[in-house]
């Protein structure tokens, strides 16, 4: 109580003198020029998005004219369904809720295990193969592209959707992340508690593992859905418009499948759509996600 | 089984009497572990077992994954980059010796679209890091509701690549294009942003940039929040203002993770693909009619899947990893002579 007492007002003091000294401390509240530049920044990142909602409510000879449309017009719904039907939207998001769905499952869990051996398992090696697992993240994918799709095509897997999602099933970044997480939220005491009581390395994983490490499991799982749902040069090689994922399609209408702008611009709204969601949903969640995988990375 | 290991047990507690003193704790601990009965001890074993085994298992799937679907197939596009592959006839491959990369480098379009994928590389990236640099420093402030202003300057990032270039192509077409409507209020004349040389390489660099500026922001603001606080202290008594906290505490704390993202987004410009092949519509694979934004990645899926010559789009990605390779060395000596100059 008392050394309380005695040691607020000196709190107080430093507290208001560092005010008054230091410039750019993490404290400082932000004054209006800084919410006059932050705004336009956020003006930059959304508008283009609006723009999009309000060119796929237009038609394509408005969309022609000059000067361009700046709000709504009645046409939205014509042309979502458009892109539903004619781009192949409909397929290619059911396609792509598949593809991304299963890679994230896959990578979450492998990388949750991975990561979890990087952690805290001793074994022969593990530096050599956590430096080999972090190098592999260098290696552009166009060098795997030319085999993988000549092995497809004699496998007859062409347009298969396993072509796009075996290849990533499990990722470096996700090992990397997990692995970072793992360090400091999972005690070493608390696994070598359970080799004592002879848990098997299973049980292990199943009830010590996967329980501290829900929260970064949830994080790598939307990174990890954006980035499956994105992903683009191996789709568009491995397959076609005839059965394809949302970027997939979006590069068919690209090069005039559905020569409509304001069509086109409905599907690259409806092909956005599930992340714009996600983000609204999770955007807290995924920032923090971002943020921690860069100050331990 | 009961009777081997018993067999076993006895030469080497013979062996320990022999020696006559304790030869090491862990000797002798493995000789304990065998004297207790044998349901335990074939438990112990599995119990041993699995924790030796366990950790390769765990990142087995990773290595498998990744050697099936990475390591072999860069090295069989090495070997196609030897051979003459074509689309039409797969069947027929034949030796062809160093010809794709004489090839490559006898060719224009190769090293007109290295020096477009530098150019773009650098228009892109350059621009992006210092503004993500700056808003990273304004999102640092203590601000009203500071989550929402960093999902903000994410969202573009949620965007695709596809979706968000079929945008920008509309938005910098020639004729009622947005970008060109607002430029005639500043009294420019409209720019025809496909066609033209630098024009084009801008646009296409303004969407990589739309795209990653938040994203990298975010990076730099968790770096700039482990800063410790009393660094910031210490600058001020020294009599420092704000830009000169910004300029010689800030940015020099900042240097690994810059040097991060310089190496990150140089991985990513130097693949860039997505971006102009939309961007062109059409005919995008030749990145426009003069192939003003034809990039590396571009010219590999050109010549392999449109012209049809694998052998030379397997010589194609070997030179973008080579290239890769020496920028990894130079960023290394860099990196290695900054240290030595601090």
């Amino acid at each position: 109580m008392t050394t309380s007492e005695l040691t607020l007002p000196q709190t107080r003091e430093r507290k208001g003198r560092s005010r008054r000294v230091m410039g750019a401390g993490k404290q400082l509240h932000a004054g209006p020029v800084t919410y006059i530049v932050l705004t336009v920044f956020a003006l930059v990142s959304l508008a283009p998005l609006v723009w999009t909602a309000i060119a796929a409510s237009r038609t394509d000879r408005r969309l022609a004219q000059t000067p361009p449309p700046l709000w709504f017009g009645g046409n939205l719904f014509k042309n979502l369904q458009a892109a539903w039907d004619q781009a192949g939207l409909g397929t290619a998001m059911l396609n792509s809720v598949i593809v991304a769905g299963t890679i994230t499952i896959s990578t979450v869990l492998f990388s949750t295990l991975a990561g979890f051996a990087f952690a805290k398992l001793k074994f022969r090696f593990s530096g050599v193969l956590l430096l080999l697992t972090i190098g592999t993240m260098m290696i552009p994918p166009q060098l795997a592209v030319v085999p993988l799709y000549l092995w497809m095509s004699d496998l007859g897997w062409s347009n298969q959707l396993q072509t796009v999602i075996l290849p990533t099933l499990v990722t470096a970044f996700g090992t990397f992340f997990m692995r970072q997480y793992l360090v400091q939220a999972l005690p070493t005491e608390l696994i070598e508690a359970a080799r004592v009581d002879g848990a098997s390395s299973l049980r292990v994983v199943w009830h010590v593992v996967f329980p501290a490490a829900r929260p970064a499991m949830a994080v790598l799982g939307l990174l990890t859905f954006v980035f499956a749902w994105n992903d683009f040069l191996w789709p568009i090689i491995a397959l076609t418009q005839q059965n394809p994922t949302v970027q997939v399609a979006l590069n068919s209408l690209g090069t005039g499948y559905v020569p409509d702008q304001a069509v086109i611009m409905a599907g690259a709204l409806l092909g956005t759509l599930p992340l714009l969601i996600a983000f609204i949903l999770f955007g807290k969640q995924i920032v923090g996600g971002i943020m921690q995988g860069a100050i331990k990375g | 089984m009961t009777s081997s290991k018993q067999a076993l047990a006895h030469p080497a507690s013979s062996a320990e009497a022999a020696s006559g003193s304790q030869p090491g704790a862990a000797r002798g601990a493995h000789g304990s572990g065998t004297k207790p009965p044998d349901p335990d001890s074939w438990r112990s074993r599995l119990y041993r077992w699995d924790m030796k085994a366990s950790p390769y298992a765990f990142i087995s799937p990773f290595f498998i994954i990744f050697g099936a679907f990475s390591l072999i197939p860069l090295l069989y596009t090495a070997w196609y980059s030897l051979h003459n592959v074509q689309l039409s006839s797969l069947d027929t491959q034949t030796w062809a010796g160093l010809d794709n990369y004489k090839n490559l480098l006898s060719s224009d379009f190769f090293w007109n679209a290295l020096k477009n994928t530098f150019t773009i590389g650098v228009i892109s990236t350059v621009p992006q890091l210092l503004a993500a640099i700056g808003l990273a420093h304004l999102l640092n402030y203590k601000l009203r509701g500071s989550t929402v202003w960093r999902v903000v300057m994410l969202t573009p990032y949620a965007t695709s690549v596809a979706a968000a270039t079929l945008v920008f192509t509309l938005l910098y077409s020639w004729d009622g294009g947005m970008i060109n409507w607002f430029l005639h209020f500043v009294g420019i004349d409209p720019i025809n942003w496909r066609e033209s040389d630098w024009g084009s390489q801008f646009a296409v660099s303004s969407i990589v940039i739309w795209r990653w500026t938040g994203y990298n922001a975010l990076i730099y603001l968790a770096a700039m929040q482990a800063i410790p606080t009393d660094l910031y202290e210490s600058a001020a008594i020294d009599g420092a203002n704000r830009w000169q906290q910004f300029r010689h505490v800030t940015i020099p704390q900042l240097r690994p993770t810059i040097l991060f993202t310089v190496v990150v987004s140089t991985i990513g410009a130097t693949q860039l693909f997505g971006e102009p092949l939309l961007f062109g519509g059409v005919s995008g694979s030749k990145g426009g009619s003069e192939h003003q934004y034809q990039t590396l990645g571009l010219y590999m899926y050109d010549q392999g899947w449109i012209i049809g010559n694998l052998g030379k789009a397997s010589a194609i990605a070997w030179s973008m990893f080579l290239i890769l390779l020496i920028i990894a060395v130079i960023n290394m000596l860099l990196t290695r002579r900054m240290r030595k100059s601090q």
